[in-house]
């Protein structure tokens, strides 16, 4: 380094490159770039010669073969005769599925809960807190095995099933409904639904523009109650109530018929939900103390009334804190499905570890895992930050 | 920065050379001073800790043997309880030297899995339980068409299941669970009809709920179920040793070497008992395998023979009462053969 110095003396004002920050990034980054590269080459070559000397086959051939396995729950057509890869998909199907009304019910929970700890009402506010303190407490393991153990052992046996309204059942084995079997026609009903749905959102839009332009307000949500309930009931009378019903039978060991939902996925859906909502309830507690007092207290001044206060004033604000925070729950309840195991429930990771183990392919299954966790996340999150950009507050 | 690149090569280097085994598992488990053995987390009988925290069972014996075979001590053994999915990748990783937990010998875990099977110490079936009480009526598998059946993941029963109930053109909605105690649990909470595994295995299960005598084992079995232990391919040294001590416990039994007459037999005059125990001159009977002489003594002294570990765990000196059936001595009716010790 002296010597270098030395070079360059008789120019004062050039510095060293050594000291040049510009150079010195690049110099540092290139070096991390490549010990990185040098440790995943050695530890995927270490990992390649390991497998060899074990005698151990590798490869994701195996996607290819037939499982040979059964599973209990699956949104598509599966069984023994399908392949490996595809189990994998059911089970991402089953995570997904769980991961998404775990997320939807959390919310509507956490946010309830949330705004029930605020409540001037002591005894609201005094059970909200209970229930946060509690669940936010245990391990979401133990809230699963709760509802897995402690409710299947006080369920009756199948024999003994307790009925629920509209021909529906409540035993050990999960709960059962009746199932619709559609008929010629049905397809008005989901196609009244969404021209409700369509109408609504023009309803909206055209009362927001008479709104801003001549200040008279429409009573939009009553409009869109009575479209999305009327105008499916109308389809279904106009097509001749064009189904029926399927109702649970006893059979030999259990109801058949209707459609089961078993009580491995209802233990881990209502676990990871209460779980989760304690967590939302406290991000939305925050976010709405977050706002300032003086903003209440201007559109008080203004002349607004509680409800559009809360609505137009203080929510819009509160989301811009509740939204980053929320994205991290949804992840959290997302890998928390993983837990499924614990309970049976066939999701990515109980399915892989059972193919894992029929076909000894320990490193392939892991690596399909982190894959595709690594995706989920990553697409949640791309999906809440571009919902955070549109809930962000626009300054003008 | 010499110095850090010295330092990023070296921890490279070693961890290079950690991470690759050694191949004489002898000498690592000399070295090491016990065998490292995987066993089961608790199946009464084959392998499960007393109220002392010891290993007792048939499996668990097995380990001893081997223990004995190598250092001429049954008790130089480490247990490591390990669950139907983590056993492999155990044995894989070099966790363990040898696996003595009820698992099956089939083609893809002894070629693709990478294991060798060593023998058969136990022929099993798997079986059906139910819960009589709960449902009358039912005396057969064939019966079980609809029910819920608890299955252990990552086992071939899982696999033989689905076989069965499809060849005989039956439903089933299988409820798979990752841990024995879960599908324990989940089967006795009643969330299942059926319970499934080795016959041995339903044995061992029925004796520890709460009400053993409202549940039956049904009379079906439905497949061939080797029970043996494994141990890693590519090396041929320690495959023989492990599988010797089984032939050993098996010719032990045959001769009719017992763990009490062990020492006196080293005097008989029988020289097929007198080379089996190393005792004839220039004896290589251990030598060959890397071992002391005298190491089937030290074996059939440590747990007994082949009968004896059969009798005290899981036969008639036991709680579960299973008769030897199809484990007893070729001689006697059986298929438990070992070839000549010599």
């Amino acid at each position: 380094m002296a010597s270098q110095d030395t070079l360059h003396a008789s120019d004062p004002a050039r510095v060293s490159w050594m000291n040049d920050p510009k150079i010195r990034g690049i110099i540092f980054q290139v070096l991390v770039v490549a010990i990185l590269s040098a440790a995943i080459y050695w530890i995927w070559g270490n990992t390649v010669e390991n497998l060899r000397r074990a005698n151990i086959s590798s490869g994701y051939g195996f996607l290819n073969g037939r499982s040979g396995f059964d599973v209990s729950q699956s949104l598509i057509h599966f069984n023994a005769d399908s392949t490996f890869g595809r189990a994998l998909i059911v089970g991402l199907l089953n995570t997904v599925l769980v991961a998404v009304v775990g997320v939807i019910t959390a919310t509507i929970l956490g946010f309830l809960i949330g705004i029930g700890r605020l409540s001037g009402n002591w005894l609201i506010a005094k059970i909200c807190m209970i229930y946060v303190e509690i669940f936010r407490n245990i391990p979401p393991l133990l809230v699963i095995f709760f509802w897995y153990l402690g409710v299947l052992s006080v369920l009756p046996a199948p024999r003994d099933s307790i009925g629920l309204p509209f021909g529906s059942y409540l035993n050990s084995r999960g709960f059962f409904l009746p199932k619709a079997i559609w008929e010629e026609g049905a397809w008005l009903i989901p196609a009244a639904l969404v021209v409700a749905i369509i109408a609504i959102f023009a309803i909206a839009r055209w009362s927001y523009r008479r709104q801003m332009k001549t200040g008279q307000r429409f009573p939009v949500l009553l409009t869109a109650l009575v479209l999305i309930l009327g105008l499916p009931t109308l389809a279904t009378l106009a097509a001749g109530v064009p189904f029926t019903f399927e109702y649970p039978q006893q059979g030999a060991f259990n109801l058949t018929g209707g459609s089961q939902i078993k009580p491995e996925f209802l233990s881990l859906y209502l676990a990871l939900s209460f779980y989760t909502a304690a967590f939302i309830a406290e991000i939305v507690r925050a976010g709405i103390l977050g706002v300032s007092r003086g903003q209440t207290e201007a559109a008080n001044a203004l002349g607004l009334r509680a409800g559009p206060t809360l609505r137009l004033v203080v929510v819009p604000q509160a989301m811009r804190i509740i939204i980053p925070p929320l994205t991290s729950q949804y992840l959290n309840l997302t890998k928390n499905s993983s837990l499924a195991v614990f309970v049976g429930y066939p999701d990515l990771v109980q399915i892989g570890q059972t193919t894992m183990n029929q076909t000894g392919q320990a490193i392939e299954v892991v690596s399909i895992w982190m894959l595709i966790y690594l995706g989920l996340s990553l697409s949640m999150s791309l999906f809440m930050n571009w919902f955070n950009d549109r809930m962000a507050l626009v300054e003008r | 920065m010499k110095k850090l690149v010295t330092g990023i090569v070296g921890s490279a280097a070693l961890l290079m050379s950690a991470s690759v085994g050694s191949a004489a598992t002898l000498d690592d488990v000399k070295a090491k001073g016990e065998v490292a053995c995987g066993v089961h987390t608790g199946l009464a009988g084959f392998a499960a800790p007393d109220d002392q925290g010891n290993w007792k069972g048939f499996d668990a014996d097995f380990c001893r043997a081997v223990a004995a075979a190598v250092f001429g001590d049954a008790s130089k053994v480490k247990f490591v309880p390990t669950n139907a999915t983590e056993r492999f990748t155990a044995l894989q990783s070099g966790e363990i030297d040898l696996l003595a937990r009820n698992t099956t010998w089939t083609l893809s875990r002894d070629t693709s899995l990478g294991f060798n099977f060593t023998g058969v110490n136990y022929y099993d079936g798997q079986g059906f339980m139910i819960n009589a009480q709960k449902l009358p009526g039912i005396n057969s598998a064939l019966q079980l068409s609809g029910a819920a059946v608890c299955v252990q993941t990552g086992t071939t029963t899982e696999l033989n299941l689905a076989d069965y109930f499809r060849a005989n053109n039956m439903e089933y909605n299988p409820v798979v669970f990752q841990g024995f105690d879960e599908t324990n649990a989940a089967y006795e909470a009643g969330r299942c009809d059926a319970y499934t595994t080795d016959q041995s295995g339903l044995y061992a299960l029925r004796l520890t709920l709460a009400n053993p005598d409202e549940h039956v084992v049904l009379p079906e079995i439905i497949s061939k179920e080797p029970l043996g232990p494994a141990v890693r391919q590519g090396d041929d040294q320690w495959f023989d040793i492990v599988k010797w001590t089984l032939f050993a416990m098996i010719q032990a039994e045959e001769l009719g070497i017992t763990q009490a007459n062990v020492e006196e037999m080293k005097g008989s005059d029988n020289p097929e008992i007198k080379r089996v125990l190393g005792q004839e001159p220039e004896s290589k009977i251990g030598s060959m395998l890397g071992l002391e002489n005298d190491w089937i003594v030290k074996v059939v002294g440590g747990v007994g023979n082949y009968g004896e570990v059969f009798e005290r765990n899981i036969g008639q000196e036991s709680p579960l009462k299973i008769a030897r059936g199809l484990n007893q001595l070729w001689t006697k009716g059986g298929v438990q053969y070992a070839p000549p010790v010599r």
